[in-house]
């Protein structure tokens, strides 16, 4: 694996430069649009039940009751436990709103590979569409590239053809070197198992549950891999930053970033993806603000 | 010795508990009549508005929560913190009107009695407006106040400072937060108001102060579906008409008065919990008794 290493002050620099894009008015109208496509609802708590699932696929169909000119586009997945996939089927089958499932030891990964596998394997035939996975870290950070580069492989051949997202957990990664390393390795990872088609393939920056989840810089670096290995073989492989992105403001950031990094082809659910939960309803809030020309209150959103 | 070059104070916004420019760049003079200059404040635009309607929002709970003893306390901390400043602030008062030093003074301890007056109802507004109702049953029935949630103030541009205290520290003794607009022609009291509660324990977000002109502002209030009340005095009827239409979509609650200059004096009147009442939401329980 050929190394990247990475200039810290010019990425962060470049990062903060996509937050100074002036975007308004019908590009602003498109763009938040685009975002709530783009969104994988998520709800990854002990607490979730059936029914919080069900009301938020309920929501991923169709995120606001309310009149709108131009129906809003539906969300791209609803994102939960492996235990909810069933009861996120009943919802959403046929509805085109895809179900990802995070799976091998969510989130940490600390346990042993047959365990991680079926629980992939179960999420599978369960039901999932796509499958979030979560690197072990402890093995990366380690230096055991190869065995982290191995799983990956198994993980993918179990749960071919669903799609797969492999969570880096950048916050836990502590450098952009690191980050950039990682990503080379997952993708090189998922690659090596086969052809891959556009989209297949995820990178996602984190799990969620530890601070800092997806900072601008972080995706930047993981974007620039996707980018290099796009241009050495042609194959496109998507992007999910997932936590920490709550406003509309920072959703257009994101898509600005992705934009002038990979082009208009990654502009689309297929390529990219946002982790979210709060952010639909800052989407939902900004485009109504738009349509109106008023500002709505939280409470005219059902919970996300 | 080089002379000695003046620091002048930039006044600012009043947002979240931090001290800010206006979003949109622009300000607006002021004259300064006792000092012969000329005050540049900030011009508050609808994005400021949208900010502090947020902060706000964000306040709702844990001001709402906290007790009314501890409400009172802070509203007693302001009074102690405008006592301590009182010399300044009626200098600020000053800047706009041509009251004399002595009337000016008088303004300000009324306000700071006005502050001490709503602090000593905040643990007994529940007494006094809620209670148990009796029923033919057996059952219970207890009124339970609530405050409303966000309410806009808009005082009068005099009294500059009695009048905006007075408006403000009804519905903030209610466990409501609040966003101020400072009277137009008036704003420095206002301005300066908001240096006395950054001082005095207020969390951040239960009152916001903003400078400006009413027609940026008031409309998009008013349009605004988290703000839940609107506190108003002597709008012009075409004015007044036009915000409750816009406020009907919400249903937000429009408390609005007539109320001449002095009468703001009348400690007795204007610092009843009828002033308290109109920000409050009456929760009614009933509950099986035990026989």
């Amino acid at each position: 694996m050929v190394a990247h290493p990475v200039d810290a002050i010019m990425l962060e620099q470049r990062a903060a430069s996509f937050t100074r894009r002036s975007i308004k008015e019908g590009a602003k109208k498109q763009g938040l649009r685009l975002a709530l496509s783009m969104v994988d609802l998520t709800t990854l708590e002990g607490s979730d039940s059936p029914e919080k699932v069900r009301s938020l696929c309920r929501k991923a169909i169709r995120p606001w009751e309310g009149d709108i000119e131009q129906p809003l586009p539906s969300v791209a997945a609803v994102c939960v436990y492996p235990n909810l996939v069933p009861t996120a089927k009943e919802i959403l089958e046929g509805t085109g709103v895809k179900i990802a499932s995070v799976a091998t030891g969510f989130p940490s990964g600390q346990y042993p590979l047959s365990v991680r596998l079926r629980d992939a394997a179960e999420a599978v035939a369960a039901g999932a569409d796509e499958i979030d996975m979560v690197i072990n870290r402890g093995a990366f950070l380690a230096g055991r590239d190869e065995e982290v580069a191995e799983e990956i492989r198994e993980v993918r051949s179990t749960v071919h053809p669903a799609h797969l997202k492999i969570i880096l957990e950048t916050g836990e990664l502590g450098n952009y070197d690191t980050i950039r390393r990682a990503s080379d390795l997952a993708i090189e990872a998922a690659a090596s198992t086969g052809p891959i088609r556009d989209g297949e393939i995820f990178i996602k920056t984190s799990t969620g549950k530890i601070a800092p989840a997806a900072t601008m810089p972080a995706v930047l670096v993981m974007l620039e891999a996707i980018r290099d290995h796009w241009f050495a073989t042609g194959v496109r492989i998507g992007m999910k930053p997932a936590g920490g992105i709550r406003r509309a403001k920072a959703a257009l950031h994101h898509l600005a970033m992705v934009k002038e990094t990979l082009g208009d082809d990654w502009l689309t659910p297929n390529l990219f993806r946002f982790g979210a939960s709060s952010l639909t309803n800052d989407l939902l809030r900004q485009i109504i603000r738009l349509e109106r020309h008023r500002y709505m209150a939280a409470h005219d959103f059902s919970e996300a | 010795m080089p002379q000695r070059i003046d620091v002048a104070k930039t006044w600012k916004l009043y947002i979240g508990g931090k001290f800010v420019r206006s979003e949109s760049g622009q300000s607006f003079p002021v004259e300064h009549r006792r000092h012969g200059t000329t005050v540049h404040l900030c011009r508050a635009s609808r994005k400021d508005l949208r900010d502090s309607v947020e902060a706000a929002t964000s306040a709702r709970s844990g001001w709402a929560s906290a007790s009314g003893y501890l409400r009172g306390q802070i509203l007693y901390r302001m009074a102690e913190m405008l006592e301590c400043r009182r010399t300044e602030m009626g200098e600020a008062l000053g800047a706009g009107s041509n009251q004399t030093p002595k009337q000016r003074l008088e303004e300000v301890d009324a306000s700071i009695d006005r502050l001490v007056g709503f602090a000593g109802w905040s643990d007994k507004i529940e007494q006094i407006l809620g209670g148990q109702n009796p029923v033919p049953g057996p059952y219970y029935n207890i009124t339970v106040p609530e405050p409303t949630g966000v309410v806009g103030i808009v005082p009068p541009d005099k009294p500059a400072l009695l009048a905006a205290v007075s408006m403000l520290a009804a519905p903030l003794c209610a466990g409501n937060t609040t966003i101020l607009l400072a009277p137009e022609q008036h704003p420095l009291p206002t301005t300066l108001l908001g240096e006395i509660i950054a001082t005095s324990d207020v969390p951040a977000g239960v009152v916001n102060i903003l400078t400006g002109t009413r027609d940026d502002l008031l409309g998009h209030m008013a349009d605004h579906r988290a703000v839940n009340a609107i506190s108003a005095v002597n709008l012009a009827e075409e004015t007044l008409t036009d915000l409750r239409k816009r406020a009907a979509e919400s249903i937000k609650r429009i408390h609005h008065e007539r109320v001449t200059a002095p009468a703001w004096k009348k400690h007795e009147d204007r610092c009843s919990p009828w002033k308290v009442e109109p920000f409050l939401e009456m929760k009614t329980l009933w509950h099986p008794s035990a026989c």
